[in-house]
């Protein structure tokens, strides 16, 4: 524990900005580097990046983010060259693209399958946080980017499920844009705008297509791109929630850090491929996953004129859904349920500063504490599956508690995060070696 | 690769507690008529081909399936395209044409009051149990205009197309008393009523070869995508099995 002999053996102390500049090296690389920061980016972001050694597999979801956000990318580009943003072609040209398209139908799984398992990996990714305390100072604004990124992606697979102009992605986006409805004053001008229309039309699908492939992933983009040198700049936390920039050995490189590179990228690429034989089984066996990732009725054509009997959006917004069904509406309005359910998002943002524990690891805190968070995970999960189902009296009386509990968890914070007991937190990191 | 203990209970106690919260909550739904299992199998080539000629005899009359392709059905169903042309274009036209020259819409709604929907996609947005269910359920019901009806989709304009294939069965209701004492009818069993020219047993493999058709028109690249689906869930177990090797091999140096 004591000596590290990864860093021990490593190259004497990293060249600063002049240093490089001045001694380019030689040939293209040189060349280039004379001219463009490239391996010194290379050495801040990859080679000399020093994470934590302690990471457990909670910390393989931030690189698989990235990698399902160059698949959707990389797959949207291609679907884009087939599929044709018209309401009377698009349906069509998806079959077109299922069954013409030379490995249109594989494409258009990875495109449809990523969709599902960009939110499986984020909201794990998101656990994590909570789970080690990931938020905390200095790391607020690394949280922030992210809740940002989970924003832009939730816009962005909402305006992406009313592509495929199916019966579920007509009347789905009907419900969404119609909270905005309920806006009081502005509403019912504000929900047209949107539209462009005075339902949801040809001229929505291609706006609804445009931010789709265009304004929001180049966001997103920019968005994780922030989110990464925020990341390099506070440096990782890790399972314990301790600061392993406190203890650097003579050339200022932290004890129980080792590179990113090799020692990460080898283990991110053997995540990968437990991540990739998951969602290669999805997309070869199962790609509609039992009408979760693909709804049935989304295989009937959109139809302004027959409104489904039961409206479900995408399993990755139903624990919002069922939040907005759970609030009754008040004063004859519908609003408090869009409060709720926006609020539920944006009490995210805050979390940074309503954690007063003096910990950051769930492994050193108490009870209460493990507790809630449970708690908070069950209510999650449940609204999740309350969203689903028809909003029967008895679901609804769930859904209201859930949504009572998952604000608890966020609310409360400030008192129970205080009050809890705490265990001693260890002054490096628990490591056992392989 | 350990688990964290603390988060292994976490992970535990949820999924006990989701367990408990919310017994029995897969009840919910309930209310159609119970489906029946169609039992196809998409792999069955010599049921797929007896399924494209159901359809074209059957269905394509009325129906279109204006995304699927003539030569594509030959290709994945192994049928030569002159048997193709001969037997299952029965209309005529060109083999790369989609299966779209069944009845006009407006002719149709003006014949049985609904235009027919197409078929493309209709074991996808359906399923083929329900597929299986619907062909097995037309029953006798002389006040409905073609004389049945369906236990399945009740007031369906569909007439029973293979009335003459199933024969016309009878549904049979037994009376029970509503909680304010009047009497309901509830819905028991089918038994046979005017036979028709095959066998309960032919007429049920009749309609699992239609809707496994249906349910191959719905996906055509189904089969292949399993099959060579295994080949990538193979190669990727190679995959994950070396560079876990490679990550181990890395990671005996991090002491």
């Amino acid at each position: 524990m004591a000596s590290n002999p990864v860093t021990t053996s490593s190259a004497p102390a990293a060249p600063g900005i002049d240093d490089v500049r001045q001694e380019p090296g030689s040939g293209l690389w040189g060349w280039i580097n004379a001219r463009f920061p490239a391996a010194k980016m290379l050495k801040e972001h990859v080679t000399e990046y020093y994470a934590p050694k302690n990471f457990n597999n909670w910390y393989l979801f931030g690189s698989l983010a990235l990698f399902v956000l160059v698949i959707q990318i990389v797959t949207g580009i291609f679907l884009t060259m087939s599929y044709k943003p018209s309401a009377a072609e698009a349906f069509g040209s998806v079959e077109y693209i299922m069954r013409d398209v030379e490995w249109g139908w594989l494409i258009r799984y990875l495109h449809s399958t990523g969709a599902s398992a960009f939110f499986v990996v984020v909201y794990l990714h998101m656990f994590r946080a909570l789970l080690y305390g990931s938020y905390r100072a200095p790391r607020e604004l690394l949280w922030i980017l992210g809740m940002l990124i989970y924003l832009v992606l939730m816009a962005e697979a909402f305006m992406g499920y009313l592509l495929p102009w199916g019966q579920m992605s007509y009347w789905g986006a009907q419900v969404i844009v119609s909270l905005f409805g309920t806006i009081p004053v502005i509403g019912a001008d504000l929900q047209q705008w949107i539209k462009g229309d005075y339902y949801i039309s040809d001229i929505t699908l291609n706006r609804f297509f445009a931010l789709h492939v265009i304004a929001l992933p180049l966001v997103l983009v920019m968005l994780v791109a922030a989110h990464i040198l925020a990341l390099h700049e506070v440096g990782s936390n890790n399972p314990d929630g301790i600061e392993i920039k406190k203890k650097k050995d003579a050339r200022g490189i932290p004890l129980d850090g080792i590179p990113f590179h090799p020692y990460y990228t080898v283990k991110d690429i053997y995540g990968l491929g437990i991540f990739l034989t998951i969602f290669c089984a999805i997309v070869f066996f199962a790609p509609t996953f039992g009408g979760l990732f693909l709804e049935a009725p989304n295989f009937d054509p959109a139809n302004p004129m027959l409104t489904p009997a039961h409206i479900v959006p995408v399993w990755y917004f139903t624990p919002f859904y069922a939040m907005l069904r759970a609030v009754p509406s008040f004063a004859g309005t519908q609003v408090w349920g869009v409060i709720v359910m926006f609020a539920a998002i944006a009490v995210l943002f805050f979390l940074p500063w309503l954690d007063k524990s003096p910990v950051r690891s769930v492994r050193y805190r108490g009870p209460i504490y493990k507790g809630m968070l449970a708690m908070f995970v069950v209510s999650f999960v449940a609204l999740g599956y309350l969203g689903l189902q028809p909003a029967t009296p008895l679901f609804t009386l769930f859904s209201q508690l859930f949504t009572f509990l998952y604000f608890v968890f966020f609310l409360a914070m400030p008192w129970y995060s205080r009050i809890d007991k705490v265990k001693p937190v260890p002054e490096r990191v628990t490591y056992h070696a392989h | 690769m350990r688990i964290d203990p603390v988060v292994r209970r976490v992970v535990y106690a949820c999924t006990l507690l989701v367990a408990a919260a919310l017994p029995g909550a897969a009840l919910g739904a309930g209310g159609d008529v119970p489906l029946m299992r169609a039992g196809n199998d998409i792999h069955n080539l010599p049921s797929l081909q007896r399924g494209a000629r159901n359809f074209m005899n059957y269905c394509a009359g009325c129906h279109t399936a204006q995304y699927m392709r003539y030569n594509r059905i030959a290709q994945d169903l192994d049928i030569p395209e002159g048997e193709l042309k001969a037997n299952l274009m029965l209309k005529g036209g060109s083999v790369h044409d989609t299966i779209r020259n069944a009845m006009k819409p407006e002719d149709g709604r003006k014949w049985f009051g609904n235009a027919p929907p197409d078929l493309s996609l209709i074991a996808r947005s359906r399923g083929p149990d329900y597929l299986y269910t619907f062909l097995m359920s037309y029953y006798a019901d002389p006040s409905r205009p073609h004389g049945v009806d369906n236990r399945v989709l009740p007031g369906t304009a569909m007439p029973h197309v293979l009335a003459h294939l199933q024969g016309v069965q009878n549904a049979v209701y037994r009376t029970e008393s509503s909680p304010d004492g009047s009497a309901i009818k509830e819905f028991e069993r089918f038994e046979a009523g005017v036979p028709g020219s095959l066998t309960p047993a032919q007429y049920e493999e009749f309609v699992r070869d239609t809707v496994n058709f249906l349910e191959y028109v719905g996906e055509p690249i189904q089969a292949k995508r399993q099959k060579l689906g295994i080949w990538v869930i193979l190669f990727l177990l190679v995959f994950t099995t070396f560079a876990y090797f490679l990550k181990r091999e890395y990671w005996r140096d991090v002491k």
